[in-house]
C-alpha cells in the first residue's frame, strides 16, 4: 500500500496539469542545471526550489520522505570521499598511518567536495521523485507510442503493474505469515516460496495478456496525435525550464556559480552569485504562482 | 429473423494437457440485443464458452478444438481475439488484471487507439463511454486509486469503449459489494435498452440478475441444460440442477407455489395476488428498548468469556484516512458472525487486527488462543506443487481431499481451494480459538457456498468463535449468528442475524426482501414455514380448506399463477405471468 504512494497521481497543481512533456521537460531543465553548477549556495537554492516546488505540486511530504529516504546514498559518499581523498590543506583528523592506503588525513576539503557531489545526487533523486509524482506517464509514453506502440506500452504496462506486483508479494507474504508455523524456513522453503511468487507473477501476466488480447494489441497501430491547446501552464513550465536553463548556462559560463573544493574551499559568494540564486528559485516557483485552472 | 450475432455450432473444446472436454458438442445461438445469463456451477464451462466467443479459445489457450464459432459473421479460427474484439467486449472477475494504463482516460482510450481510431474519435468515445457509465469524474483519477466497484466500471469502459455489438462478462460482480454489483448490473440492463448492446453475462448469483435477463442458458459438463426464459430456466433447475436455484425460486418451491419467481418484485406480486405478503416488519429498525438492554447485557456476558476481544481499536495510517475508528467487538466461543459493509468499510483491516497481523495504533485486541485467518484468496497459501505437501496427511481427509493427495493445488476447483487453504491455516494441532474468514466466497457456486456454511456452522459447534467478512447475504444468513456491519471503520449495527440481515435493501437476503423483513426470515426455508403458517390462516379466514396445509402442498395445483382467492386487480401490473 505504502509503495503505490510514490506512483504518479492527478492532484490539483499546475504541475499536473501541465502537458506531460512539458513536465517532463521542466524536470530535465532543473538537473541539467543541477549538474552544470557546483556552487553550494546554488545548489542549496535549487534543493529550496525543488522541495518548494514539490510542496506547490501538492506532493511535498513525499517528497520530504525521499529526501529522507535518499540518506542511504548521500551519506555513504560524504563519508567514503572523507576517507578516500588525499586533497586538501585543511586537516581536521589525522588517522595515522593506513599501511597500504597511506597516510589517513582526514581534510575539510575533501568533506565539502564530498557534501558538493552528495547534494547533486540527492538533488537529481528529488527531481527524479517529484517528475514521477506529478508527470502523467501514460501521457509520456503516449509521445513514444507515435514512435514505437509496443515498446511504449510495455513500458506502460511495468509502470502499472510493479505497484500491482508489490500488492501481489504482500498478499502473499501476509499469507504465509497467517500459517501456524509461519513462513516456510530454510532454504527449501524459501526456495518454494519463490516459485510461488513467480508462478503468481506469471498467471497475473497471463490474465493481462489475455485482455491486451482482446483489446487489440496483435492489430495495434501507430497512437495518433492528440490535438490539444497550450494552457497557460503548458506555456508558463515551458517558459520555466528554457529560463531555469538560460541561468544554469550563463552562470556557469559568467562564473557566478564558481566553487573550487581543492587544495582550500573556494566557493564566492558575489552579487553574481545572489542573482543567480534568486533568479533560479523565482524561474523555478513562478509557475506554481498561477494556479487557475489546475483542477482537472 | 436477423443473423445471430454469436453462434456455438456443434463445438467441442479441450484445454491444452486435458482429457475431459471444457464444451462439448455446444450449439447455441445469440441474437443481436439479448441479455443473456449463462448459469451453470464452477468447471462446467461458463468461462470457456466466454473465451470461446471472443477467440481466446483456442487462438491464446491453445488446446483441441472442434467445429464452429462465429462473431458478427466472422469465423473464430480465422480471426483472432484483436479482430474479433472490434465486436466484442470483455470484462472478467478480477478488475486488477484489466487496467493496463495509469490514468481512465488511457485505460478508456487504449482499446481505440490501438485499432487505429483517429484523435477526434478517440476523444468523442473516452468522452461518451465515460459519460454512459458515469465515470466521467473519473477521467484524470489514477486507476491504482480506485475502489473495486470504480475498477470494475472503468473496466466495463474500456471493454465499451470501441462500440461493441457484444460484451461478454465473467462474474463481474464477484468482488464487489451488494451495492456496487446492483449498479453494475442496472448499467448492463441499461446498456441492453439503450444501446441494443447484446449481453452475455456468466454469473453465480443468479438472484442479482436474473430479472434483467431476457434468456438464460445453463450449461451442464460443458454442454448447454437448459435454453430459455428466466422462468423455464428456474422450472429445469428446480428439477433437474437445484443448486442452481434462486433463494426466490428455493422460497416458492418450499412453499408450494409452483410458478417460481425471476425477481424480488414478481415474487412479492404473486405472494400479495395470494394473499400471502402480510405486514411489513421492519425489525430491525424498529428495536425496543429492551431488546437493546437485553442485547446490551447479552454482550457483557460475551466479553467476560471471549475467544476474541477488541477494545476501541483504530488503524491510523501516517498521513493518511482511518481506516477503523475505535472498534468494538468481543466473539465468544461457538459464536459465528458476518462482517458486512462495503468496499473499503475496514472489514480485512479488522480481520488482520484480529488475528494480529496488524497492531492498532490505538485500543487493544485480546485473544484467548490462536486467530486463524484465511485471506481472500486461496491461492496465495499454495506454495508446494502437491496439494499432500500443503498440509499433514491427516489433514487431507477431514478437508475431502483424500483423493486429492498428489494433484497440483492451483488446478482445483474453486471450493477445493477453499477448504485446502482452510486446512492450511488451521493447523494440524489444537484446532484455533477464532477462525476469521476474509470473503471466502468469491466466484464459488452456490453448492460450494453451501458446503463451506456447512463447515463453518460445524466448526461454530466445536467451540470456535467464527468471524466471516463477506459481500454474500445469503452466505452470511447460512453461517452465521450474528451480523456486524460497519462503515466508515466504524461499526454502525451489531445485532442478530435475523435483526440485521431481514431490515435492510442491499444488506438483505432475497427472501427478506421478498416477505419484508417479516419475523426476521432469512433463508428459504424459513420463509417457507412462514408462508405456510399464513397460506392456513388465510384459508381459514376465508372459510375455505388450507390451500397449502402441509409442508411442500401446492397453493393452487392447477395454475399458480392464477389463486383462486384474491382478485386479479390485485396484481402487479406487468408482473403477472
Amino acid at each position: 500500500m505504502r509503495a503505490t504512494r510514490f506512483f504518479y497521481r492527478r492532484l490539483p497543481s499546475p504541475l499536473h496539469a501541465t502537458r506531460a512533456g512539458v513536465g517532463a521537460l521542466w524536470a530535465a531543465a532543473l538537473s541539467l542545471a543541477t549538474l552544470l553548477l557546483d556552487q553550494p549556495l546554488v545548489l542549496l537554492t535549487l534543493l529550496a526550489g525543488v522541495l518548494c516546488a514539490g510542496a506547490g505540486a501538492g506532493v511535498g511530504r513525499l517528497l520530504a520522505r525521499s529526501m529522507r529516504a535518499s540518506a542511504i546514498v548521500w551519506v555513504p559518499i560524504v563519508l567514503v570521499n572523507v576517507l578516500v581523498s588525499r586533497q586538501g590543506l585543511t586537516v581536521f583528523a589525522r588517522l595515522g598511518d593506513l599501511g597500504p592506503f597511506g597516510q589517513g588525513d582526514l581534510t575539510l576539503e575533501a568533506a565539502v567536495f564530498g557534501a558538493v557531489i552528495a547534494l547533486k545526487v540527492m538533488l537529481l533523486i528529488l527531481i527524479t521523485t517529484l517528475a514521477s509524482l506529478a508527470v502523467d506517464p501514460d501521457e509520456l509514453l503516449r509521445i513514444v507510442r507515435r514512435l514505437s506502440f509496443r515498446s511504449a506500452l510495455t513500458a506502460s504496462l511495468a509502470t502499472r503493474m510493479i505497484p500491482v506486483l508489490a500488492a501481489d508479494a504482500q498478499r502473499l507474504a501476509e499469507a504465509q505469515r497467517t500459517r501456524p508455523l509461519g513462513p516456510p524456513r530454510g532454504a527449501r522453503g524459501r526456495v518454494a516460496l519463490l516459485r510461488a511468487v513467480v508462478g503468481g507473477s506469471l498467471d497475473r501476466a497471463m490474465d493481462v495478456a489475455a485482455t491486451l488480447e482482446v483489446r487489440g494489441f496483435a492489430t495495434a497501430r501507430r497512437a495518433p496525435r492528440l490535438p490539444r491547446p497550450w494552457s497557460r501552464h503548458d506555456i508558463g513550465f515551458l517558459a520555466s525550464a528554457v529560463a531555469i536553463l538560460a541561468l544554469a548556462l550563463v552562470g556557469r559560463l559568467a562564473g557566478a556559480a564558481r566553487f573550487d573544493a581543492y587544495p582550500e574551499v573556494h566557493a564566492p559568494v558575489g552579487a553574481g552569485t545572489i542573482g543567480l540564486c534568486l533568479a533560479l528559485f523565482a524561474a523555478i516557483l513562478l509557475p506554481f504562482a498561477d494556479r487557475r485552472g489546475v483542477d482537472g | 429473423m436477423s443473423a445471430p450475432l454469436l453462434s456455438f455450432e456443434h463445438v467441442t473444446y479441450s484445454y491444452p494437457g486435458v482429457r475431459t472436454p471444457a464444451l462439448s458438442d455446444l450449439t447455441l445461438e445469440l441474437e443481436p440485443g439479448e441479455f443473456c445469463l449463462l448459469a451453470g456451477l464452477s468447471g462446467h464451462g461458463k468461462s470457456t464458452l466466454l473465451r470461446a466467443a471472443c477467440g481466446l479459445v483456442p487462438h491464446f489457450h491453445g488446446g483441441h478444438f472442434a467445429g464452429r464459432v462465429t462473431l458478427a459473421g466472422l469465423d473464430t479460427r480465422e480471426h483472432g481475439p484483436a479482430q474479433l474484439g472490434a465486436f466484442a467486449g470483455v470484462l472478467s472477475q478480477d478488475p486488477e488484471t484489466q487496467l493496463v494504463m495509469s490514468t481512465v482516460r488511457a485505460e478508456l482510450a487504449l482499446a481505440l487507439e490501438s485499432r487505429g481510431h483517429g484523435a477526434t474519435a478517440v476523444a468523442r468515445g473516452v468522452e461518451e463511454v465515460a459519460l454512459a457509465l458515469g465515470i466521467d469524474g473519473l477521467l484524470d483519477r489514477s486507476t491504482q486509486e480506485l475502489s473495486g466497484g470504480e475498477k470494475q466500471r472503468v473496466a466495463l469502459g474500456a471493454a465499451l469503449a470501441g462500440r461493441p455489438r457484444l460484451v461478454l462478462l465473467d462474474e463481474p460482480t464477484s468482488q464487489l459489494d451488494p451495492v456496487a454489483g446492483d449498479e453494475l448490473i442496472g448499467l448492463l440492463r441499461r446498456l441492453n435498452q439503450e444501446w441494443e448492446t447484446t449481453i452475455l453475462l456468466a454469473e453465480h448469483r443468479l438472484e442479482r440478475c436474473l430479472s434483467s435477463a431476457d434468456r438464460v442458458i445453463a450449461l451442464q459438463g460443458g454442454r448447454v441444460g437448459c435454453d430459455g426464459d428466466p422462468e423455464t430456466f428456474l422450472g429445469w433447475a428446480a428439477r433437474e440442477a437445484p443448486a442452481l436455484q434462486t433463494p426466490a425460486a428455493k422460497l416458492f418451491a418450499l412453499s408450494g407455489l409452483t410458478r417460481a419467481p425471476a425477481g424480488v418484485r414478481q415474487a412479492r406480486a404473486t405472494l400479495r395476488a395470494h394473499g400471502l405478503l402480510g405486514e411489513e416488519d421492519r425489525s430491525g429498525a424498529g428495536e425496543t428498548g429492551s431488546a437493546a438492554r437485553s442485547r446490551s447485557k447479552a454482550r457483557r456476558a460475551v466479553r467476560n468469556a471471549a475467544a476474541l476481544e477488541m477494545s476501541a481499536v483504530w488503524h491510523e495510517l501516517s498521513d493518511g484516512p482511518a481506516i477503523l475508528r475505535g472498534v468494538t467487538l468481543s466473539v465468544a466461543p461457538g459464536e459465528s458472525i458476518a462482517l458486512m459493509g462495503r468496499n473499503g468499510a475496514g472489514k480485512s483491516t479488522l480481520l488482520r487486527h484480529a488475528a494480529g497481523l496488524l497492531e492498532p495504533t490505538r485500543g487493544r485486541v485480546k485473544r484467548t488462543g490462536r486467530v486463524a485467518l484465511l485471506l481472500q484468496n486461496p491461492g496465495d497459501y499454495f506454495i508446494h506443487e502437491r496439494v499432500a505437501d500443503e498440509v499433514p496427511p491427516a489433514a487431507l481427509g477431514p478437508a475431502g481431499l483424500e483423493d486429492a493427495g498428489e494433484r497440483n493445488p492451483r488446478d482445483l476447483s474453486g471450493g477445493e481451494r477453499q477448504r485446502l487453504a482452510l486446512a492450511i491455516v488451521s493447523g494440524s494441532g489444537d484446532p484455533p480459538a477464532v477462525l476469521a474468514l476474509d470473503e471466502p466466497t468469491r466466484g464459488m457456486d452456490r453448492h460450494a457456498k453451501a458446503v463451506l456454511a456447512e463447515e463453518l456452522r460445524l466448526r461454530a459447534k466445536q467451540g470456535q468463535a467464527v468471524i466471516v467478512a463477506t459481500h454474500d447475504p445469503e452466505f452470511a444468513a447460512a453461517c452465521a449468528d450474528r451480523a456486524v456491519l460497519l462503515a466508515d471503520g466504524r461499526v454502525i449495527a451489531d445485532a442478530t442475524a435475523a435483526e440485521l440481515l431481514a431490515g435492510g435493501w442491499y444488506f438483505a437476503t432475497e427472501t427478506a426482501r421478498i416477505l419484508g423483513g417479516a419475523a426476521g426470515v432469512l433463508l428459504p426455508e424459513q420463509g417457507a414455514e412462514l408462508l405456510r403458517r399464513r397460506s392456513a390462516a388465510v384459508a381459514a379466514a376465508a372459510g375455505a380448506p388450507t390451500p397449502s396445509a402441509a409442508a411442500g402442498e401446492a397453493v393452487s395445483a392447477a395454475d399458480p399463477g392464477e389463486p383462486s382467492t384474491p382478485p386479479a386487480t390485485t396484481v402487479a401490473p406487468g408482473v403477472a405471468r
